[in-house]
């Protein structure tokens, strides 16, 4: 529906659009904004003056660092084992022909669009079933599992455009599978898969709900300031905790924008 | 692979000799490449995720014995009864209200943002409004929902701007109202209702965006040539067409909402829902089949929402 010459659009219209988005992005403006108030009691606003002081007293929070690594490492673990599962599937679907193609995208999909509860609770009720205690491993376990869909959808994408003559003028040079793999399609699929990895990293490191039902006592980040929501003991450390999720989950996003924003999409 | 062998010519060496056999093999037998490529992940999504939901199922029909507490490991229909209990009715209701409101607000909110995406926004401008509107989608949910926590609290941004206004009153005569009101905006089924729309509302844009890019442009013209003001052509031409797209993202509001006890457990009163019931039966209660039998209930909620969409007919148009 786009247009050669660029149309003028009716006022409301653009009113309405302008004040959805601001309702989209104003919110963590405002996450942003306390972080630096120096109320540490209530949630006032306006905030009586600012300060750098939480920053400093978060920066010596023991617990807080421990969070911060522990999402990080399932973060790292998860992703490396999404892009390995995600680009294999895509390999598989995108190339192959066979019966049930449809049924594994499904498959890829479900894990994200059903409600993290259902997957959070199906794995805690497996795990309970055989007797498995939590470890970190059960966290990285349901990450994985959500996250193979970014992974798949980018390379499935990237793939999708490629098209087989490269990889068939490759082959018919002499080159055998794993040098055609390696010297054709990994550099066509580079960018899809460091942008798929990093959308991979930013889910698994802010999630939760999943992450409630997989991880017994341990504590990620998003756990920490989940438990700071329902009992609030360090207002101003929380405040600076969300911004850090913020800064950490969006940077990498915006990089994975970069990267395939040549008329491809990242779902 | 071997990394450094790669580089001399297919056949110098042993080393590259072996993976050119391997490679052979692989090439004659398309089946043995696909099921090397496909095996891990069907593997990992067969056995882990949906072995899982199998485990799910099946604990729902086990249940509780009333008197030890313990699980026991029979068939029965036990669990699935306790569903229909009044109280856990009254749940399924509330979550299903929240889920539907939430779901007409989302689409009447993203319906402009989408078409003037897809109709009137210039290249950069829409990769830049594609960006905003992906970003909260992938990012920060905590930390999206806690920036309601501040939004809404007594002493926060809603009641600052109210009271400057002068429109203190006319908050407090809506908190007071039943079923949405509560002692501040933080404690309130609208304070909920908000935040679950803020939370969902990108899910709702991107599939109405998708499906307005695909009407083309010769069907507005035609419908213009034809004599319908834009009011019409958009009633009977884009609408129509759009609808899909309205559908695609009203089934991941409603699941989402169905299916989420972070906000309800933040934001809220202390009626429960679907999630936070789920949450309590396999935690402090630890009746592990009544919450796995719950669980169903959003699933079967959602199949019902399909078949339902798929009579009106919004499939067909896909």
């Amino acid at each position: 529906m786009r247009s050669s010459a660029p149309e003028k659009a009716p006022a409301a219209l653009v009113g309405a659009a302008v004040g959805a988005l601001l309702f989209l992005h104003l919110p963590l403006l405002v996450v942003i904004g306390y972080a630096f108030t120096t109320d540490s009691a209530t949630l006032s606003f306006p905030p009586p003056g600012l300060t750098l002081h939480w920053f400093a007293v978060a920066w010596g929070r023991n617990d807080l660092w421990q969070a911060f690594g522990l999402s990080l490492r399932i973060a790292a673990v998860s992703t490396l084992m999404a892009l390995i599962l995600g680009t294999l599937a895509a390999l598989a679907v995108v190339r192959g022909r066979f019966f049930g193609r449809e049924t594994i995208t499904l498959l890829v999909i479900l894990p994200i669009a059903l409600p993290g509860i259902v997957t959070g609770i199906a794995l805690r009720s497996a795990l309970s079933m055989f007797g498995l205690g939590f470890s970190f491993w059960t966290i990285v376990i349901g990450h994985a599992t959500f996250c193979i869909v970014t992974v798949y959808n980018n390379v499935a994408a990237r793939l999708r455009r490629t098209g087989r003559s490269q990889i068939e003028a490759s082959m018919d040079l002499g080159a055998n599978v794993f040098q055609t793999f390696r010297y054709v399609v990994m550099p066509a699929i580079a960018t899809a898969l460091l942008a798929g990895g990093m959308l991979a990293f930013s889910l698994s490191f802010d999630e939760v709900i999943v992450t409630t039902f997989t991880a017994g006592q341990q504590s990620t980040l998003p756990i920490w300031i989940l438990d700071q929501l329902t009992r609030p003991r360090d207002r101003p450390v929380t405040n600076v905790t969300a911004l850090l999720v913020i800064a950490v989950t969006t940077i990498p996003i915006l990089l994975a924008h970069r990267l395939t924003r040549d008329g491809e999409s990242d779902r | 692979m071997a990394q450094s062998s790669d580089h001399r010519s297919p056949g110098t060496s042993q080393n590259t000799s072996l993976s050119t056999r391997l490679s052979a093999t692989l090439y004659r037998r398309p089946l043995l490449a696909l099921a090397l490529l496909l095996g891990p992940p069907l593997l990992w999504l067969g056995l882990v995720y949906l072995g899982s939901l199998l485990a799910l199922l099946v604990q729902g029909f086990f249940y509780i014995d009333d008197y030890t507490g313990q699980v026991v490991r029979k068939l029965s229909l036990r669990s699935y009864a306790q569903l229909l209990q009044p109280a856990n009715l009254d749940i399924f209701l509330r979550t299903s209200a929240m889920a539907l409101a939430v779901t007409l607000a989302a689409a009447m909110l993203a319906f402009p943002l989408a078409y003037y995406m897809a109709r009137y926004a210039p290249g950069r401008v829409r990769g830049l409004l594609y960006l905003g509107v992906i970003l909260p989608l992938w990012s920060s949910y905590i930390v999206r929902v806690y920036s309601w926590k501040l939004i809404l609290a007594k002493e926060g941004i809603i009641s600052w701007v109210v009271s400057h206004v002068g429109a203190g009153g006319l908050l407090e005569r809506i908190l007071a109202l039943p079923l949405i009101g509560g002692p501040s905006l933080s404690f309130s089924a609208l304070g909920m209702f908000l935040v679950f729309l803020y939370i969902w509302l990108p899910y709702m844009v991107l599939p109405i965006q998708a499906a307005l890019e695909r009407v083309p442009r010769s069907l507005l013209e035609a419908s213009a040539d034809l004599g319908a003001r834009p009011s019409r052509t958009f009633r009977s031409v884009v609408l129509p067409l759009a609808f899909p797209g309205v559908v695609a993202g009203s089934i991941f509001t409603f699941s989402l909402t169905l299916g989420d006890f972070i906000i309800p457990g933040t934001i809220g009163n202390s009626s429960l829902f679907i999630g936070q019931a789920v949450l309590r039966q396999q935690g402090t209660a630890g009746n592990v089949p009544l919450a796995a039998a719950m669980t169903v209930v959003p699933m079967l909620i959602m199949a019902v929402y399909l078949w339902g969409a798929r009579r009106l007919g919004a499939f067909d148009a896909l």
